[in-house]
């Protein structure tokens, strides 16, 4: 059972997932982004004041492993945009709580957007408030809410965080 | 209405030939422009959009928001009526709230704790009197004459309005019969509910983006997704209404799939837009929309000169406020709301089709980056104008949506209130 197993193995687990998360949405085309989440996973992008005040609503708001794909098919097939990408910077994960199979755990972020024709830019601060469920060596997401730190978001938000 | 006395005498010429199809790119450049439309527009004759009545539900209750750039606030006083006024300290200046939103008894300033009342009057200034006779204010101050300047409020089907301006006509006579009546369509008999605050940080002029939302030409040319899915096309049945002033309009479609579907394949690809047919998502849930309304209007943009949108895209509602931030960035404030009435499953769709809106919304994103797209395509071009002939030359409400005739619209109403 995860619950048993030591905590400095299951943070190196999800640190390693999340290090390969990121690898993919920062390096990659985002298109094995959804294969980081179980197929009814929870995904939303909300900021700091919207979580406190529980307030619903996200920039992202999603509810199935389809919808994370539908999102990446868009944004390649459908969406206009400036040519961009992202950098992230993780911290180290710390684990809330484990029970059964699933960890609950936070990671702050700061992400960089490098534009076209523009300098990087620090484009978000803030943390993934994550629910893994780990089987085997193989942590997946149920589900990974983004909370921004800021209100403000600058120019789109098209790729996921 | 204007003091012409403050104009600057070297704006370029704008010819009266241009009327509102020939539009000159430094309107978008020149911050004496800027500094008169806040005085004009924002803070002129003119209301600007402040918040949701249901924001201030109680008694003391406050929000902080912006005219312009010009920072305020509205509460809730005691008598159940609402007020609105500068967040400026009658004393030095200081903001009075330092939070967004609150339930406060006054509004005492931090810096030497003069007290305003929530209407916004100055009623306590501390030590006035000094201590032990010495110190104190000077003899011949008159509380009753300082004080924050004070806005006119009013309310329409639950959205709040302000302005500072006392000569500003009633707001049905400002936006004109047919817009009141499709605010009422959205708005009417129901309480609504904020689900969530987003802010969107734009890198264009402020017009730039009241162009987008009355552009009813741009919909589906630009916001490939809904072409994509077959939601959106300019063949649908619709239209779009302009005020008499021409600064308010809302633009509308209904679904009629039937009809149109065969219909805008060959429309589309005749014209050379992009628009995959083989293109499905694999989670249509986010496109199962519920029965909301009497009608079958599936989509409808609805603006207020100078600063409001109100927003239905299937069942995402939400409510936009324009917000200036000098002459090549503003903010955007989306105010996602449902309504007490909805049912879980109802509440549940419309959080899914928040993904359709917003900075990030699969068809508003694009929304974002284009005002930049233009502002830094014509920076070193200010004489140069462009183009707004879809449609001809009018500003009517018409039956169909391949117009700019909102867009002119704005300029007319624009040009008049500016002296322009």
């Amino acid at each position: 059972m995860t619950k048993d197993r030591p905590h400095s193995e299951l943070l190196s687990l999800i640190s390693l997932a999340q290090a390969r998360y990121v690898r993919e949405i920062d390096d990659g085309d985002c298109a094995a982004w959804p294969d980081f989440f179980v197929d009814d996973c929870f995904y939303q992008i909300t900021t700091a004041d919207n979580y406190k005040q529980h307030l619903e609503a996200g920039l992202m708001w999603m509810d199935s492993k389809n919808m994370l794909r539908d999102r990446i098919l868009s944004l390649s097939q459908a969406n206009i945009y400036e040519r961009h990408s992202y950098r992230h910077l993780l911290g180290q994960p710390y684990i809330r709580e484990v029970a059964g199979d699933e960890v609950e755990s936070e990671t702050s972020f700061m992400v960089a957007r490098i534009t076209r024709e523009g300098p990087t830019d620090l484009f978000a601060t803030g943390r993934y408030i994550d629910r893994y469920r780990v089987v085997g060596d193989d942590p997946k997401l149920v589900r990974r809410i983004v909370v921004l730190d800021s209100n403000q978001v600058d120019t789109l938000l098209g790729f996921p965080l | 209405m204007d003091d012409l006395t403050h104009v600057p005498a070297d704006l370029p010429a704008w010819s009266k030939q241009d009327g509102a199809w020939r539009v000159p790119y430094w309107v978008f450049q020149r911050e004496d422009l800027y500094a008169r439309e806040k005085r004009t527009l924002f803070e002129g004759p003119t209301w600007n959009f402040l918040c949701l009545e249901a924001e201030l539900p109680a008694p003391g209750d406050f929000v902080a928001v912006h005219v312009g750039e010009k920072p305020v606030i509205v509460t809730r006083d005691q008598d159940g009526q609402l007020y609105g006024f500068e967040n400026r300290c009658a004393h030095r200046g200081s903001l009075l709230a330092l939070e967004d939103r609150g339930n406060v008894k006054d509004f005492t300033c931090v810096y030497h704790a003069w007290r305003h009342n929530l209407q916004g009057d100055l009623v306590a200034v501390a030590f006035k009197d000094g201590i032990g006779g010495r110190g104190g204010i000077a003899a011949d101050f008159c509380m009753s004459q300082q004080g924050p300047k004070k806005m006119r409020i009013t309310t329409l089907y639950g959205l709040v309005f302000g302005s500072f301006d006392d000569e500003v006509e009633d707001i049905e006579t400002y936006m004109g019969a047919a817009v009141v009546e499709r605010i009422r369509r959205v708005m009417e008999g129901r309480k609504p509910v904020v689900l969530g605050r987003f802010t969107q940080v734009l890198p264009n002029n402020w017009k730039l983006y009241v162009e987008n939302t009355k552009d009813s030409y741009h919909a589906s040319i630009l916001h490939t997704f809904f072409t994509t899915f077959e939601l959106n096309r300019l063949s649908q049945k619709g239209g779009i209404i302009v005020s008499e002033n021409g600064g308010c309009h809302v633009s509308y479609s209904a679904i009629d799939r039937q009809a149109e579907a065969a219909k805008a394949k060959s429309i589309y690809s005749e014209q050379n837009i992009r628009s995959q047919s083989d293109l499905t998502l694999a989670d249509m849930s986010l496109l199962g929309s519920f029965k909301e309304f009497g009608d079958d209007i599936t989509l409808q943009i609805l603006s207020v000169f100078p600063n409001f949108v109100l927003q239905q895209i299937q069942n995402a509602i939400a409510v936009r406020t324009i917000l200036p931030r000098g002459i090549d960035s503003m903010h955007l404030k989306w105010t996602y709301i449902g309504f007490e009435s909805d049912t879980a499953e109802q509440r549940k769709m419309r959080l899914k089709q928040s993904n359709l809106v917003g900075p990030g919304g699969y068809v508003s994103m694009e929304d974002g980056c284009i005002g930049g797209f233009v502002q830094r395509g014509t920076r070193e071009s200010p004489e140069e104008r462009a183009v707004l002939a879809m449609g001809g030359h009018a500003i009517d409400s018409t039956d169909d949506r391949i117009t700019e005739a909102a867009i002119r619209g704005f300029w007319t109403e624009y040009r008049q209130r500016m002296g322009l």
